[in-house]
């Protein structure tokens, strides 16, 4: 009975293995598609677009070199990175203060402002995407630091939330302690604090980074197509959403170009990233 | 220690507040207003009353668009969780190479959507070439092109939430069960799905306001072809607004529309996993 048992428990585990081996392929059939067909000839890739390439159609790294030249990605590449690091940092360094006050110290402005947060959560961007791209052209928030302003702030409701709800947690009697031997409260936060805040403060930056990073529609409101402010997915847009002589070879590398860096960052922090996203799915 | 922190006030909240006004704060009332007006830049309102709401209403375009999004909704949720369940329960099985398989299976994930878009409207065109018909020829391509597309992005970000789920089910439950006679199956769905009611209700809710606000997918896919068929309501809005001179304020007012939908479906999430915590 028991040794039977043993056996059957190897046997699906081993067709277990086999289906999810196949899922796998499966889901890697769309990087692969792309990856394949961005060494093909842009002639040849609609002929048979699931072959691999050969002697006749491979076409080394022309598509890469148009794709990148075409629309300048390194550029997107420096401006994106730009964008996502400066505007990931002034949210953690001025969220993170503003969640600690208004939790700490209890009045009715500090309530409002919780839920005025808290309420930013549940609204869609396209409820304020034509006044806000409107606003921020008067105020000529139209670059890479205007940028960063706007992610802070429609980032903030958010990231205010997450800390808040960790702020909470934390004994008020090590922050008492830290004032009575002197220290200010910029001190006791950045001191004492900040530390605590640590494993919040690692999911809060990858969610907003994940989200700045692959953001379209706001970089390319305020920004637009017409400077050198370009991000990567503003160009991706630009360079194949066009309708008409697409050069599929160029669009092919450029994709793939894409999604290196993704990729990288994934394999390098992916149990910060897996651990951030289930954190931010129960929280948010 | 309330009394000096108190005295911070303009350190710790002010620049996040001065941010936030801007991009969010200004912006909204702004856009509540204008939606009661008739303009094309935001110094030249003039105001209107529900005019701009019955014009919404008016419009095949954005009744097309509500039902797509819906039938989208049900469709992607159904199948987005099942699917992403059903791995859970494979990846919990203690087998060689789960965590490579977890790995691949989230990825996509982390593309951003234009991307994401652009690489299944190729893979799918690559397919119908064979058929002689493209994507955007006819909106049921499109519909269930966008349904591919939201799974293969969205199963394992849902995978991860079920197994963080499972995985708080005491074992001392499931083999009690066992020993008591229960077959898989049923140890299934008597022990296993109850436990992780939570779960499941994250999930529901996380799949459906990612449904109903889908934009940069559905603009890279298909962008509303053929004839705005397959435009979704984030979608149809943002058409209003750019592509249609003289209908900024009829933009404005799907807005506020579509806010009330998708704060409704966020504030009933709230209430239900407030009163799951209240019961466990």
């Amino acid at each position: 009975m028991k040794k039977s048992n043993v056996m059957s428990k190897k046997i699906s585990d081993a067709i277990t293995f086999v289906v999810l081996c196949i899922l796998v392929l499966l889901f890697l059939v769309p990087i692969l598609f792309i990856i394949l067909n961005s060494f093909k000839g842009k002639l040849y890739i609609s002929d048979n677009p699931f072959a691999f390439p050969t002697a006749e159609t491979f076409s080394g790294f022309t598509n890469y070199a148009n794709g990148i030249a075409k629309t300048n990605f390194f550029s997107a590449f420096g401006w994106s990175l730009f964008i996502t690091v400066f505007s990931v940092i002034a949210i953690i360094l001025l969220t993170s203060m503003t969640a600690y006050y208004i939790t700490r110290v209890k009045s009715k402005l500090t309530t409002t402002i919780y839920y005025m947060f808290a309420f930013s959560m549940i609204v869609p961007f396209q409820m304020v995407m034509f006044t806000m791209s409107k606003l921020a052209n008067t105020l000529h928030l139209n670059n890479p630091w205007g940028m960063v302003i706007l992610y802070t702030g429609f980032g903030a409701g958010l990231s205010v939330f997450m800390f808040s709800g960790f702020v909470k947690s934390i004994p008020i009697e090590i922050e008492e302690a830290a004032m009575i031997d002197g220290c200010t409260p910029l001190q006791t936060f950045f001191g004492v604090v900040m530390p605590i805040l640590k494993p919040t403060a690692i999911t809060v930056a990858i969610l907003n980074a994940m989200w700045i990073w692959n953001d379209y529609l706001l970089p390319y409101l305020v920004i637009g197509v017409s400077t050198n402010y370009k991000t990567i997915p503003v160009v991706v847009q630009y360079l194949v959403g066009s309708y008409g002589a697409k050069d599929m070879g160029a669009m092919m590398a450029l994709l793939v170009l894409a999604i290196i860096p993704i990729v990288v960052f994934y394999l390098a922090c992916q149990k910060y990233i897996i651990e951030g996203v289930v954190a931010g799915a129960v929280k948010g | 220690m309330q009394k000096t922190l108190k005295k911070y006030f303009a350190v710790f909240t002010v620049p996040t507040l001065l941010a936030f006004c801007l991009a969010f704060v200004v912006p909204f009332l702004m856009g509540l207003y204008l939606s009661f007006c008739n303009f094309t830049t935001v110094t030249n309102a003039k105001f209107v009353g529900f005019d701009n709401y019955i014009k919404a209403f008016a419009e095949p375009d954005f009744l097309n668009a509500m039902l797509f999004t819906v039938k989208f909704a049900v469709i992607a949720i159904v199948s987005i969780n099942i699917f992403a369940f059903a791995l859970s329960l494979l990846l919990t099985r203690k087998i060689k190479g789960t965590n490579l398989f977890r790995t691949v299976f989230f990825m996509p994930n982390l593309i951003g959507g234009i991307i994401l878009g652009y690489i299944w409207q190729s893979m799918i065109n690559a397919i119908l070439v064979k058929y002689e018909t493209t994507l955007v020829a006819n909106a049921t391509f499109g519909f269930w092109g966008l349904v591919v597309l939201m799974n293969w992005q969205m199963i394992g970000y849902m995978m991860i939430i079920y197994i963080a789920g499972l995985q708080n089910v005491p074992t001392d439950l499931i083999e009690a069960a066992e020993i008591d006679g229960a077959t898989g199956w049923q140890t299934l769905l008597k022990v296993k799905i109850p436990m992780v009611m939570p779960s499941i209700s994250i999930c529901l809710f996380l799949t459906l306001s990612n449904c109903f606000k889908l934009f940069d997918q559905n603009l890279a896919l298909t962008a509303g072809a053929p004839s705005k068929k397959t435009a979704m309501m984030a979608l149809d809005i943002y058409n209003t607004f750019y592509g249609r001179a003289g209908f900024e304020g009829v933009g404005q007012a799907k807005a506020v529309m579509f806010f009330i939908i998708v704060a409704t479906i966020a504030i009933t999430q709230l209430a239900a996993t407030r009163s799951k915590e209240v019961e466990q």
